[in-house]
């Protein structure tokens, strides 16, 4: 967020612009809008081409790794998953997923490193780190063009609805919740960039603002400070049930990786 | 990882205009910017891009500071003969890649 949107922010609530209750409901799925729609025709040519699209070069570099042999156990992604373009097809449309060791719905970069400590026995790669973010780039890209696919069931509720609770809560200096702008004022501006419904179809992905890849949780850290909040760390629970909320949300959306955003 | 990426069509008529395109994985630090303890954070870019068409020099840029990240240098040339696109992009610390292309030409 810049400096300029967050002086925004505050002005727009100083303005008391957002007085009604929080509680107008999801975006219904006729009305869901990527925001890819909301986007320049030349950032959105950006996206289109993979010749110019700079989120190639994490892809590139995560196919790179798949086949790297890593850790004591020498061995490389591709050792068991053998070709991602059919073992990981799909895969990261439904996620965060459940995993039963942890009682809890883990996100794609949590998954990724269970493998590089559980299986390859090699350190588990930083949040936002190259490596990371090119392996989740590579694995998500062979969802793209699939619809996002979350199930819920008893044991995936509660974490849920915990998400969706964060999602209505007012946060922050601020005192606003994320569906007052994402569900009640998606159509409309701020400090010039269009709001957007928020929906987390592109990740990880190349944001012109961060001159770089990154993920889904650095953008909700990213609206968290917008809101004066105080955020959470990466991999915090917090985030991740965020993120279920959120793509669960967004559930039949087509996926973009690697996205473009402004 | 230095990674780079050239898009080159793999065949073309003779004297047909063809477009190439690059990408350079590079921070493209300006040299300008401070850190939070006010530290100036040391300048770190690609100099200068060429492109030579066996062997001969069709395309050069110079790059500056205000260049974004990972640029994208995407310019045309003729198609004159078989042979081989050479790419390479050369910049502070000892940055050097190469990437080459071959395209036929009837
Ligand atoms: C020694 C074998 C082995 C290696 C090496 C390995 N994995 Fe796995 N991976 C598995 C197994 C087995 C499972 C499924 C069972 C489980 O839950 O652990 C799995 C599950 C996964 C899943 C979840 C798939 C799904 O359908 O939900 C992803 C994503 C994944 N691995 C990515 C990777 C990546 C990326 C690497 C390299 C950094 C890697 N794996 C390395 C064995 C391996
Ligand atoms: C005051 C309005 C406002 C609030 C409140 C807000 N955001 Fe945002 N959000 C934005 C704007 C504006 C953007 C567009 C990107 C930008 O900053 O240029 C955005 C972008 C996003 C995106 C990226 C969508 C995409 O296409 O990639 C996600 C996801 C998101 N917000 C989630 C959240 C969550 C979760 C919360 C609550 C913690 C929240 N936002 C609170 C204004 C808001």
């Amino acid at each position: 967020m810049t400096a300029r949107a967050a002086r925004l922010f505050l002005a727009l609530s100083a303005a008391r612009l957002f007085v009604e209750p929080a509680a107008a409901g999801e975006v219904p799925l006729s009305e869901r809008r990527s925001g890819y729609e909301f986007m320049s025709r030349e950032t959105r040519a950006m996206q289109d081409d993979d010749t110019g699209n700079p989120g190639t070069l994490w892809v590139l570099d995560g196919e790179a790794l798949w086949k790297r042999k890593a850790g004591a156990s020498d061995r490389a992604c591709s050792d068991c998953h053998g070709d991602a373009r059919e073992s990981m097809k799909a895969v990261a449309a439904r996620y965060p997923a459940f995993d039963p060791a942890l009682r809890r719905p883990v996100n794609l970069e949590q998954r990724i490193n269970a493998c590089r400590v559980g299986r390859q026995k090699a350190p588990a790669l930083a949040y936002e780190s190259r490596d990371l973010l090119a392996l989740t780039a590579y694995v998500t890209r062979q969802s793209r063009g699939l619809p996002i696919n979350i199930t819920i069931d008893a044991r995936t509720r509660p974490f849920l609805e915990a998400g969706r609770e964060a999602f209505f809560r007012r946060q922050g200096q601020l005192n606003l919740a994320c569906a007052q702008c994402h569900d009640d004022h998606w159509s409309g501006k701020l400090a010039g960039s269009p709001i957007t419904q928020a929906h987390p179809t592109g990740y990880p992905l190349y944001r012109l603002e961060w001159q770089g890849l990154g993920s889904l949780e650095r953008r909700l850290r990213g609206c968290l400070t917008g809101l004066r909040a105080e955020s959470y760390p990466y991999g915090a629970p917090e985030l991740v049930d965020l993120e279920l909320y959120l793509m669960w949300r967004a559930n039949g959306m087509r996926m973009e990786t690697p996205a473009v955003r402004p | 990882m230095a990674r780079a990426v050239v898009t080159v069509p793999a065949q073309a008529k003779r004297g047909e205009i063809i477009e190439i395109k690059t990408l350079a994985a590079h921070a493209m630090e300006t040299g300008f910017r401070r850190t939070q303890l006010g530290e100036l954070i040391p300048r770190d870019i690609i100099r200068r891009f060429t492109c030579t068409y066996n062997g001969v020099e069709v395309y050069r840029v110079d790059l500056h500071p205000a260049v974004a990240a990972n640029p994208l240098i995407a310019f045309t040339t003729t198609a004159t003969e078989t042979g081989t696109l050479s790419f390479q992009w050369v910049g502070d610390n000892g940055y050097s890649v190469t990437e080459i292309a071959a395209i036929r030409v009837e």
